[in-house]
């Protein structure tokens, strides 16, 4: 059998590459890492995804894919341990809506709007925001992940929450996810965040808490409330 | 057992057309409903509550919202003939990855040539050429993005052939000029029936963009 080369290009904070971390370890596959400093892109990163110059980037014999819900979908495709997407159709079509859903209505807005604006604009998106978190809280009733009994694509898309979510509500001030308005979604937080692979390969929090907080202290200007 | 498939949808959308096309590609008998988004039938509400959007397809009374994710559905649950992902994972991962492109840039930019005015607009214009010049280079010399017959890339792409001529009217642009590989991909593509009966006329199109305009208040 062939020598297997994978690569993962990451930055260190990055919600998305975390997703292709965390897929690329559930089903044992080993890999190398490479950190970018996207404010200084390398020459690979530029040649690997011209398009869009992001990360993450899947570097597998040679051969780079882009857009980590695609990454997921390779990545489940060529390695069929821990499968992350159910088999029947309709099932793999509710998981690609949720995976949307969770990046369009809810990340957007909470890196964009919650994190970087304030008053009325931010009001609104906090509101969106909740009014969205329902739907999540919906589809989990009589499930422990997203996925079911054990995790999968869904989960591993929305993972984010069950962490740099909250960075988010500590540096605004507001909490969003309430233990009372969403005990399933708080209790999936703490599952998901229970898996050691996915425990183990959390960015440093104060870290984290830093670099957000400087964007949004960037993106107000001078006059940060808090 | 019986395969009841319905299609809510509003004619002129792209999104729409996706789903019509992969439907006729894997020629499934399916019931077209036009909706009035002024005036959502009970049954859009109920099988897409979140979004309240068209298209969803309905089949046997389950609904699947969001118009790639009803192309893969269709592509999956009708796996019999005209596979529109290739099976290489590899492959299909570049055809994600182009439709996902598609998604991102076409539609809104696309709405900037007739919603927008003066830099805007100007600005908008390049990007869309831009666009569909990076489309134009992963065509390549294959006569579709799915190569030798059309494939997903190809269903998520030709339905905004349908509105070029509104786009390049109100913007006052040619897009044949700067894209002909482009051009003649969507005339060729234009061919196949399964595409030719899922698009609305181009004249048709342009007169609900203007109508769209006027409701917006532009010019």
């Amino acid at each position: 059998m062939a020598e297997e080369e994978v690569k993962v290009f990451r930055t260190w904070s990055s919600p998305f590459p975390l997703r292709v971390i965390w897929a690329l370890k559930l089903k044992g596959v080993e890999f190398d890492t490479v950190y970018e400093d996207l404010s200084n892109k390398s020459p690979l990163l530029l040649q690997y995804n011209p398009v869009h110059k992001k990360v993450p980037v899947l570097l597998h014999n040679g051969k780079p894919i882009c857009e980590s819900l695609v990454i997921l979908e390779y990545v489940d495709e060529r390695w069929k341990q821990f499968p992350l997407l159910p088999q029947d159709p309709h099932e793999r079509a509710k998981a690609r809506f949720w995976a949307k859903f969770g990046d369009d209505k809810v990340l957007q807005t909470m890196r964009m709007d919650v994190l970087l604006k304030q008053g009325k604009e931010q009001e609104e998106a906090i509101v969106s925001t909740i009014e969205n978190l329902k739907y999540l809280e919906e589809e989990l009733k009589g499930k422990k992940f997203f996925g079911g009994e054990t995790i999968g694509l869904v989960d591993i898309a929305l993972g984010w929450l069950a962490y740099h979510f909250n960075v988010v509500e500590e540096i605004i001030g507001v909490k969003l996810i309430e233990q009372q308005k969403f005990p399933l979604l708080v209790a999936w937080m703490q599952e998901f965040s229970n898996i050691p692979t996915i425990q183990d390969s959390w960015p440093p929090r104060d870290k984290l808490f830093d670099r957000y907080a400087s964007f949004r202290k960037a993106a107000l200007g001078e006059h940060t409330p808090k | 057992m019986a395969n009841e498939v319905i299609l809510l949808d509003f004619w002129p959308s792209p999104f729409g057309m996706r789903v019509r096309i992969a439907l006729a590609e894997k020629g499934v008998k399916y019931e077209y409903r036009d909706e009035d988004l002024r005036n959502k039938s009970p049954l859009l509400l109920q099988m897409n509550p979140i979004h309240k959007k068209i298209p969803v397809l309905i089949h046997n009374g389950r609904p699947v919202c969001e118009s790639l994710v009803a192309v893969q559905y269709v592509d999956e649950a009708w796996n019999d003939k005209s596979p529109l992902l290739p099976s290489d994972p590899y492959q299909r991962a570049q055809a994600r990855f182009w439709a996902d492109f598609v998604d991102k840039k076409i539609y809104d930019i696309g709405k900037k040539t007739w919603a927008t005015k003066g830099e805007e607009l100007e600005a908008a214009k390049k990007e869309f050429i831009d666009a569909l010049k990076l489309l134009e280079v992963e065509l390549g010399n294959k006569p579709y993005f799915g190569g030798e017959t059309i494939g997903y890339v190809d269903v998520v792409l030709i339905p905004f052939y349908c509105w070029f001529y509104a786009y390049e009217t109100c913007g006052n642009f040619s897009i044949e000029p700067e894209c002909p590989v482009l051009i003649a991909w969507a005339k060729r593509c234009m061919q196949k029936e399964s595409i030719s009966e899922s698009l609305p006329d181009q004249q048709k199109v342009y007169e609900f963009v203007l109508m769209m305009r006027k409701n917006l208040g532009i010019e």
